[in-house]
């Protein structure tokens, strides 16, 4: 491991070692409170399409953005606020994707999860699971081609994505290639409402790194400081020159698979099993033990005044005009067909 | 009692299950959830071990029902959104659909299809996939506009010895009702006409069925009888009907939701043509969505798929040639 990283939450880390306790409480918080809004405003009618949220979560998808530097790639999915926030995607971003702004990256064409801003290196998911694996592997290859050096790329994914031929063939192609790709498994033991035994028949989804000729890492996704340390050591491996790392953490969706589902399929062993604790409670726990009760509560208060702002402000920009829209899906002009009656 | 387009699908698959051993339905969350839009509430307790939840693995749930056809029995898939059957379209295309002709077995399936477009659903879950099944020699491809149509076609796919893609339309699942299940059945692969007219002819399927008999009603109300045919099943696709209508009207709009390249509303045109050129007085028109992926913000998905406005400004223009 490059960096010597603080280990238990409970005490404060030693001199020349490093703490992410703000970066990664702060990046937690944000996404919760965002993301509890964005619940709000889905069932005040405010949001037309799904919501999916990713609550539980947020410690090892912002631990996923964190541990990036600028100039790498992300390829976020369905529950990753946390990692786009970490990673330095703007809140305004997130909420024009989803109520509907002209002024966002995807101008209204495309909403909600499936936003992305290629400039900030950031890939905008298609819907179809595990595709990202192997587009994130194209960049990575590109960048080598073109000489750039010291670049990782990280997507996630869910424990039903796994089972996509996709993610086999991409994470076979980049440990082929050997490309500084780190894959994230959310494996929070169900796909919507299918849990992972009709899912997969192993034990742990981390025992096919070594199938894959890759490096594996488990990790207790509830536990913050885990998923720091883990996830800054895979993209450190990675690029290193290691090859891809499969990073799997266990948890557990701590809402529905959208705003829409109220979850109550999901065990209740499974609720009160270990995978089921709360991320930001954990952080908070950890936070009293080492006396920065105060601060925890300063960041929450700081992200809700910075949520209401950007909501305030994404609600008054304008919304997506048909006649203004040029239609073209081709940049090459004059490609589109143009129907004779319309 | 009143019964909805989905509660004629599941009903056409219980009794599916019920009546033939050989049923069963295979998909993502299809077992005790009754699957994304409810379309098998109910249906893994009714039947243990014959309606099971699949992995996200398109592909191996095509080829597993191709298997299982090969073996006698009756699959029915299940794809979460039609768009995600793009992940399966290799063991459709060149597997179940090549079957009987190499093999001179038969491969009978059926792929269910959650299509076309609702507002807020964005690229990846608005897509209509007709005319790319369509191209490939050897599917049936049924997309029904009515409550009885849904759960007669259903029955009706499901017997066939073919592979069978059923193009359920998303908009219509809930809010579309009738009194109650259908006694009869419009005869397979035929064409039905909804409204009669003398005018124009506007030829289309799915959910622009009911777009298109909105608009008929506008342009009633200007003096114009527009008869409006309902494809149902675009392939094979019905020409006799179609050429029949056109025979009495002499103009022909053909609408489809999916893009403007080639597919349904294409070949209709194409149909017309060349097998009724006489009996046109007007050059024959299409109507699709803009040659734009789907639209994820209402306004501009609004814009981008046909509507009874712009049916209705369709139909004028070529009234007035
Ligand atoms: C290829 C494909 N098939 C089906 C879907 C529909 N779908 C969207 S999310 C989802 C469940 C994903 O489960 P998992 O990968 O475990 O992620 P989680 O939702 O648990 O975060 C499904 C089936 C899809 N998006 N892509
Ligand atoms: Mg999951």
């Amino acid at each position: 491991m490059a960096i010597r990283v603080a280990g238990a939450l409970e005490s404060k880390p030693k001199k020349g070692v490093v703490d992410p306790i703000e970066s990664l409480g702060r990046t937690i918080l944000r996404a919760r409170v965002l993301e509890d809004k964005l619940g709000n405003l889905y069932r005040a009618g405010r949001i037309v399409g799904g919501v999916y949220l990713g609550k539980g979560q947020e410690a090892l998808s912002g631990a996923g953005g964190l541990a990036l530097r600028k100039g790498d790639i992300f390829a976020p999915l369905i529950r990753d606020m946390a990692g786009r926030l970490g990673f330095g995607e703007p809140m305004v971003d997130a909420l024009r994707a989803y109520l509907g702004s002209r002024l966002g990256p995807m101008k209204g064409r495309d909403g909600n999860i499936h936003r992305g801003d290629l400039t900030r290196g950031i890939l905008p998911m298609i819907s179809h699971l595990g595709a990202m694996l192997s587009t994130v592997a194209g960049v990575l290859v590109a960048k080598r081609m073109k000489g750039e050096k010291g670049r990782v790329g990280l997507t996630c994914a869910g424990d039903g994505a796994t089972s996509t031929g996709s993610f086999h063939e991409g994470l076979n192609l980049a440990a082929v290639e050997r490309l500084p790709l780190v894959v994230v498994v959310a494996d929070n033991g169900y796909a919507y409402s299918t849990s992972r035994d009709r899912q997969f028949a192993c034990e742990d989804l981390v025992d096919r790194a070594k199938g894959y000729g890759v490096e594996g890492h488990g990790v207790d996704g509830t536990d913050p400081m885990a998923c720091w340390r883990v996830l800054h050591h895979a993209v450190e491996r990675a690029r290193e020159g290691a090859g891809p790392q499969l990073v799997v953490g266990k948890l557990l969706r701590l809402c529905g698979h959208g705003e829409h589902d109220d979850g109550s399929y999901v065990e209740k062993k499974m609720k009160s099993s270990e995978r089921g604790r709360d991320c930001l409670k954990v952080m908070e726990e950890g936070m009293k033990k080492r006396g920065q009760e105060k601060e925890w509560q300063g960041w929450r208060e700081e992200a809700q005044r910075e949520v209401e702002e950007a909501v305030a402000k994404v609600s008054a920009e304008p919304v997506p005009d048909p006649f203004e829209e040029d239609w073209r899906a081709t940049q090459s002009a004059g490609m589109a067909e143009v129907m004779v009656a319309s | 009692m009143s019964v909805t387009y989905l509660d004629a699908i599941r009903s056409a698959q219980e009794k599916a299950l019920r009546d033939d051993p050989r049923v069963f339905i295979y998909g993502q969350d299809v077992g005790r959830f009754g699957g994304a839009f409810k379309a098998t509430k109910n249906l893994a307790e009714k039947f243990p071990g014959r309606v099971m939840d699949s992995p996200i693995s398109e592909d191996a749930m095509v080829g597993m029902a191709v298997g299982a056809a090969m073996e006698g029995m009756r699959p029915i898939v299940e794809m979460q959104f039609a768009d995600f059957s793009t992940v399966g379209l290799n063991q459709m295309l060149n597997h179940a659909a090549t079957t009987f002709w190499r093999t001179g077995k038969p491969c009978p399936m059926v792929l269910r299809l959650p299509s076309g477009g609702t507002p807020g659903s964005g690229p990846f879950h608005s897509q209509s996939m007709e005319a790319i099944y369509s191209h490939y020699p050897g599917i049936v491809v049924m997309t029904p506009a009515t409550v009885e149509d849904a759960y007669t076609m259903l029955l009706e796919a499901i017997e066939l010895p073919d592979p069978v893609v059923f193009c359920e339309h998303k908009l219509l699942y809930y809010h579309l009702k009738s009194e109650a299940l259908p006694e009869s059945a419009v005869p397979a692969f035929r064409a039905r006409v909804v409204r009669a007219g003398r005018d124009i002819t506007c030829v289309t399927y799915s959910a622009m069925v009911h777009e298109a008999v909105a608009a008929a009603e506008e342009l009633a109300e200007e003096g114009y009888e527009v008869e409006v045919v309902d494809l149902r099943t675009v392939k094979p696709l019905d020409t006799d009907t179609v050429l029949a209508s056109v025979a009495r009207t002499g103009r022909l709009l053909a609408v489809g939701e999916s893009w403007p390249w080639g597919g349904a509303s294409a070949e209709v045109v194409a149909r017309v043509a060349s097998e009724g050129f006489e009996l046109l007085d007007a050059p024959p028109k299409r109507l699709n969505a803009k040659d734009t992926p789907i639209p994820y913000h209402p306004n501009l998905w609004a814009a981008h798929r046909p509507t009874a406005v712009r049916i209705a400004a369709g139909l004028r223009e070529v009234l007035r040639y």
